[in-house]
């Protein structure tokens, strides 16, 4: 828990305790008319406190459950229970000192059966109020948890957005449009459909958890068509989807991170461009999908800024749907061409 | 005489869309080509020497400002350096070096107003330029002096491997630092070591009160130069203490020698 040990926390609990304590004092008064107010709330407060502080401190000591700050197991049970018994005991001692009277001692003549009785209403009302405590902090630490996931995954969620949207090849893009649309209008028609389907993509993505491999390769190609069109004669590509693939389910944007890696680190810096290809096929009960470029290879492109993040996030949403089952490897390609090779692979799910 | 320009972009469309864009603003200008990599930006502004330049800041082997600062040691003696215009999409970092060092730069996608503000900027720049003041080195001084953002971390020690040996070599101990196609040579006065570094790389770790940029690929440490030697072109040449090597300096950094 976060401010689980800080001194706010303590004084806020000594505060609700003490509060708690007035009632109990309250209620004995009301119930035993043989004692004085005063008298009842100094036991009430030395008690309650001495209680408290034993099962609020002795947390500390012991091994706790991460969700609720508590101790785990039967020492959930055992903490109060012991933090009541020597609360009482150690309370009245000090509530004799305190008021002058004899508590213990009178405590001592009565029989075996009223002192449980004695205990057992202690007990149960420091059960109840280590209860409520207990309650309390889990409830609050739950909150947190849920706040600070919905934050990552909120800043995640941007992150993916704006690595997706880069600014530098929206407008690059937006300006290669604007050059077709007098040179040849029929050609910027079709760059603004595949930029429309890439945005529209790129924006529903963080919508969608699942869709098919199909979908997933149009996407795909989508992003290389524009690229094609910015890129002109340096970028080759070829895309390979075996039919009985198309409806194997993937996480969305599994591909678009790869590929955009392969053309900005791969192939933009290599002068004489080169070719992208992107091929789907089955191993067992495994889909692999390999990403291959001819670019300027892992060496050159370890230097640049900003692969690892699109990287990072493939691997986070492949691990948090497979677990090890899917893994994501980036390798020097292995044939006289050179470049890099992206390889997924992940389990077969076909609806 | 008509103006000549050269253009350097290595997206073909967006390059054709410049060169149209320019012939119907600026009808005399006569565009000598077009190169489609930072090399070729180059070459081809030695060959062809136009009298502007325009320059893609990403383009693949150089940026656009790599290239300027090629070209700008490059350039042959005696013949006034082009007016260079920087070309970009977005890069927040290259606009505000742009803004400092007051090159004229232009957005993608390129806008005509903006274009013809551009034009007629070069227009008074030519005529400037013909009685002989260029403001080409200048301005391109300030743009790589603002290049260069300083490293929170100081380099003290240069970590070179040798076969299965790592020498550790005291950056104090470094007479001057030659970039080597991807490597980096240190020159020290007993020996030298390469490491796989760039030049660009290096460059903000190191104290440029003490390690000075004298050409585009050579850093030296300022106490290690013996004296500086004008030849009758103008070049200047460093020689140094404790070591027999002489280092040309560029014409970028002449101006850190002035005498006292």
């Amino acid at each position: 828990m976060s401010n689980d040990a800080s001194p706010r926390h303590f004084l806020r609990h000594a505060g609700l305790v003490i509060c708690i304590n007035t009632l109990i004092a309250a209620c004995l008064v009301v119930s035993d008319a043989g004692k004085t107010f005063l008298s009842q709330f100094i036991y009430a407060q030395s008690i309650g406190l001495v209680t408290w502080a034993l099962i609020d401190f002795g947390r500390f000591a012991i091994q706790r459950d991460p969700d609720s700050g508590w101790p785990k197991g039967w020492r959930a049970i055992a903490l109060p229970a012991f933090g009541v018994t020597v609360g009482n005991i150690v309370g009245s001692v000090i509530g004799d000192l305190l008021t002058g009277l004899d508590r213990m001692s009178v405590l001592h003549h009565h029989s075996t059966r009223e002192m449980l009785g004695h205990l057992l209403y202690f007990g149960t009302i420091g059960g109840v109020v280590a209860y409520f405590f207990w309650a309390t902090g889990r409830a609050k630490h739950f909150a947190e948890v849920i706040a600070t996931t919905r934050r990552e995954a909120a800043e995640t969620q941007l992150m993916l957005l704006q690595s997706q949207l880069e600014p530098h090849m929206l407008f690059n893009t937006l300006a290669n449009l604007r050059a077709l649309i007098s040179a040849d209008p029929n050609r910027a028609q079709e760059m603004l459909d595949h930029l429309i389907a890439f945005l529209r993509s790129t924006l529903s993505a963080s919508r969608t958890v699942q869709h098919p491999l199909s979908t997933e390769f149009e996407r795909t190609a989508d992003y290389l068509a524009l690229m094609k069109i910015r890129m002109g004669e340096r970028l080759a590509t070829d895309l390979d989807l075996p039919g009985d693939l198309a409806g194997a389910m993937v996480p969305t944007l599994l591909l678009q991170p790869l590929v955009e890696n392969a053309i900005k680190h791969g192939l933009e810096p290599h002068i004489a461009g080169g070719r992208i290809s992107v091929h789907a096929r089955r191993d067992g009960r495994h889909l692999v999908i390999d990403v291959r470029d001819t670019g300027v290879g892992l060496d050159a492109a370890a230097s640049a800024q900003g692969t690892q993040f699109g990287l990072e996030q493939v691997r986070k949403r492949l691990s948090t749907r497979h677990g090890d089952l899917a893994t994501l490897t980036l390798s020097a390609a292995t044939d006289a061409a050179g470049g890099t090779l992206a390889s997924v692979r992940l389990p077969l799910e076909t609806p | 005489m008509n103006a000549t320009a050269l253009i350097a972009e290595d997206e073909p469309l967006l390059a054709a869309s410049l060169q149209a864009e320019l012939r119907g603003q600026w009808p005399e200008l006569a565009v000598a080509g077009i190169a489609p990599n930072g090399p070729a930006a180059v070459a081809m502004a030695l060959e062809h020497r136009p009298d502007v330049l325009f320059l893609d800041v990403r383009m693949p082997g150089r940026t656009g400002i790599e290239a300027a600062q090629e070209l700008a040691e490059e350039w042959p003696e005696g013949t006034p350096l082009p007016l260079i215009v920087f070309v970009t999409a977005y890069d927040e970092y290259a606009l505000r070096a742009f803004d400092l060092a007051a090159v004229d730069y232009v957005l993608k996608p390129v806008r005509a107003d903006r274009l013809a503000l551009t034009c007629t900027r070069l227009k008074e720049g030519l005529a400037k330029r013909r009685g002989g003041a260029s403001d080409t080195l200048d301005q391109l001084r300030q743009l790589l002096g603002g290049a260069v953002p300083a490293a929170s971390t100081r380099l003290t020690v240069i970590q070179a491997s040798a076969g299965n040996a790592i020498h550790m070599v005291r950056v104090d101990d470094v007479i001057y630092f030659e970039a080597a196609d991807k490597y980096v040579r240190l020159v020290t006065a007993e020996r030298e070591h390469l490491i796989r570094t760039s030049l660009r790389e290096l460059l903000p770790q190191l104290d440029t009160q003490r390690f000075w940029q004298v050409h585009r690929g050579t850093v030296v440490r300022a106490d290690a130069i013996a004296t500086a030697t004008r030849d009758e072109s103008g070049k200047l040449t460093l020689s140094l203490r404790g070591h027999t090597d002489k280092l040309p300096v560029s014409r970028l950094y002449s101006h850190l020698f002035k005498g006292m």
